[in-house]
């Protein structure tokens, strides 16, 4: 998500900065920018949710429909998940395909709700190998300021927290929806933390301008448990094997902090 | 969670291995005239074959960097690498191992001496048998390093995890499908740093330490394997010259 927009000066001026213990944001090294999160201000979608951290907004929505499973899966709901980079959010978005960095930011986000088993997907199984519930998660990026990656975990996460599931029932073989909801069967909490390192020291929640000074950022995402469920390095540098440990760390901490802001009593 | 036995009580996995055991390796340097600078590995099942082309001119043209060459990657798998057979177009799957295996690669590379071209790397998997990324950049990295083009260090990669409550170093298919975790790690051994890494599953801090530095170990002996197997090349060289000259 580079660009060669920030001159060398700023650059400089950033790293010079964070290598001193300071932020050109006024913020520690281990603070996040403040949160929003607002839910379900979608009435169409089952679920949804919008998330600002600083000036990066980030909205979530999820979509239910029928489907058939998957074929070696035939008790389970299926989950997908999708970003779009729309050109509202940033000077630097097309229109058009998926790109890599949309790629990437969809199955990180995904990877951490899947390998948590956040969503109990035995309970989504209408009809076994015939008929199941999908759940599409689908992130719209609205404002671009840097980490969209875990604004769009959290706000993926607040939206499955209110996605109602209309009800059913069976007949010959037919679904046929009757009136009324249920909640989504979710069961685990996954949060992701991005941890940067730049001018040699590890920040947490970069910005858009510290993204383009960063040497490497790493993702973790972490369960209600404290177990790690997903991992990303991303940036085109590297982390010395002590950087990995002392992120996983401050990671940890971080993911509780952000879990309380969707989940009160997690 | 899953009904497949893993590892049986004395430690052993489904292909016989240890727990802290590598597949067997096998490397070669060169293998394709056209190209620049190839290779091939074979780990396990796994056989991958990687070429660079460059730096040369980059098309599009606008894509040109002013101040050091653009890399690019691409990792494939072939239809019939796997049992069902795979669809030539890239899957999402294979746009996000590009991209972080591209990422891997750079921070070795002295991108900054070739300024305005393009160094494509392509990476085609013959067949899959889990860890393609890994030794998808094993293999890459010893291409680049073949086509001549300057390198900080090689860049080597391994993945650890965990299967029926073991950490285990280098998954093959069954252990990353039905395992509990899978973290792949590049590594260069020289300097010290890591330049890719992914995980999936669910690992205690604690357990993710001990994968993690699991898949380093797996990385120093593979690293030596690379080393040998670019010398391999040029003593072969070597001996068919002193053969002609004698």
């Amino acid at each position: 998500m580079t660009s060669a927009t920030l001159s060398r000066i700023r650059q400089n001026q950033i790293a010079h900065l964070i290598a001193n213990g300071k932020r050109l944001d006024g913020r520690g090294l281990l603070d996040y920018r403040p949160i929003n999160i607002e839910m379900g201000l979608i009435e169409k979608a089952e679920g949804s949710a919008r998330v600002s951290l600083g000036k990066t907004e980030v909205m979530a929505g999820i979509k239910i429909e029928i489907g058939e499973p998957y074929p070696d899966r035939p008790n389970e709901g299926v989950l997908t998940t999708n970003a779009e980079f729309v050109p509202i959010a940033s000077p630097e978005f097309e229109a058009g395909p998926p790109t890599e960095d949309s790629v990437e930011l969809a199955r990180v986000v995904d990877r951490g709700i899947r390998e948590s088993k956040a969503i109990d997907l035995e309970k989504l199984c209408i009809i076994p190998g015939k008929k199941v519930f999908i759940v599409f998660i689908d992130i719209y990026v609205l404002n671009h300021d840097g980490n969209l990656i875990d604004a769009s975990a959290l706000a993926a996460l607040a939206a499955l927290k209110n996605t109602k599931i209309f009800k059913y029932e069976v007949k010959d073989g037919e679904v046929v929806i009757q009136p009324g909801f249920e909640e989504l069967p979710l069961v685990n909490y996954p949060v992701a933390v991005t941890v940067a390192d730049i001018g040699g020291k590890l920040v947490v929640d970069p910005w858009l301008e510290e993204e383009e000074v960063m040497n490497a950022r790493l993702t973790i995402s972490f369960d209600k448990d404290g177990k790690i469920c997903a991992m990303q390095k991303g940036g085109s540098g590297a982390l010395s094997p002590e950087k990995i440990i002392e992120a996983v760390k401050i990671a940890k901490d971080k993911s509780e902090e952000l879990r309380r802001l969707v989940v009160k009593n997690a | 969670m899953s009904n497949v036995r893993l590892v049986d009580e004395n430690g052993i996995r489904t292909d016989g291995r240890r727990l802290d055991e590598l597949r067997p390796i096998r490397l070669e340097v060169g293998v394709l005239s056209n190209a620049d600078g190839s290779a091939y590995i074979e780990q396990g099942k796994n056989k991958i074959i990687a070429a660079v082309y460059g730096p040369r001119e980059v098309h599009p043209r606008h894509l040109a960097l002013p101040d050091r060459a653009l890399l690019r990657c691409r990792y494939h798998m072939a239809p019939f690498s796997v049992q069902e057979r795979k669809s030539p177009a890239p899957t999402r799957r294979e746009v996000e191992l590009s991209k972080v295996i591209r990422e891997a690669l750079e921070p070795a590379i002295f991108l900054e001496r070739f300024p305005r071209t393009s160094i494509d790397l392509f990476i085609e998997v013959l067949q899959a048998d889990g860890g393609t990324r890994a030794a998808g950049v094993t293999v890459a990295s010893l291409a680049l390093a073949d086509a001549g083009i300057p390198m900080r260090d090689l860049v080597v990669a391994c993945a650890a995890g965990k299967a029926d409550g073991y950490i285990i170093l280098d998954l093959n298919d069954i252990e990353d499908k039905e395992g509990e975790a899978d973290v792949p790690v590049a590594y260069m051994p020289s300097l010290n740093y890591v330049s890719l890494l992914q995980m999936d599953g669910q690992l205690t801090p604690k357990e993710f330490e001990q994968a993690f530095n699991l898949a380093l170990e797996g990385c120093r002996k593979i690293y030596e394997l690379q080393k040998q197997s670019l010398k391999a090349k040029y003593l072969a060289i070597k001996e068919a010259v002193e053969e002609a000259e004698s």
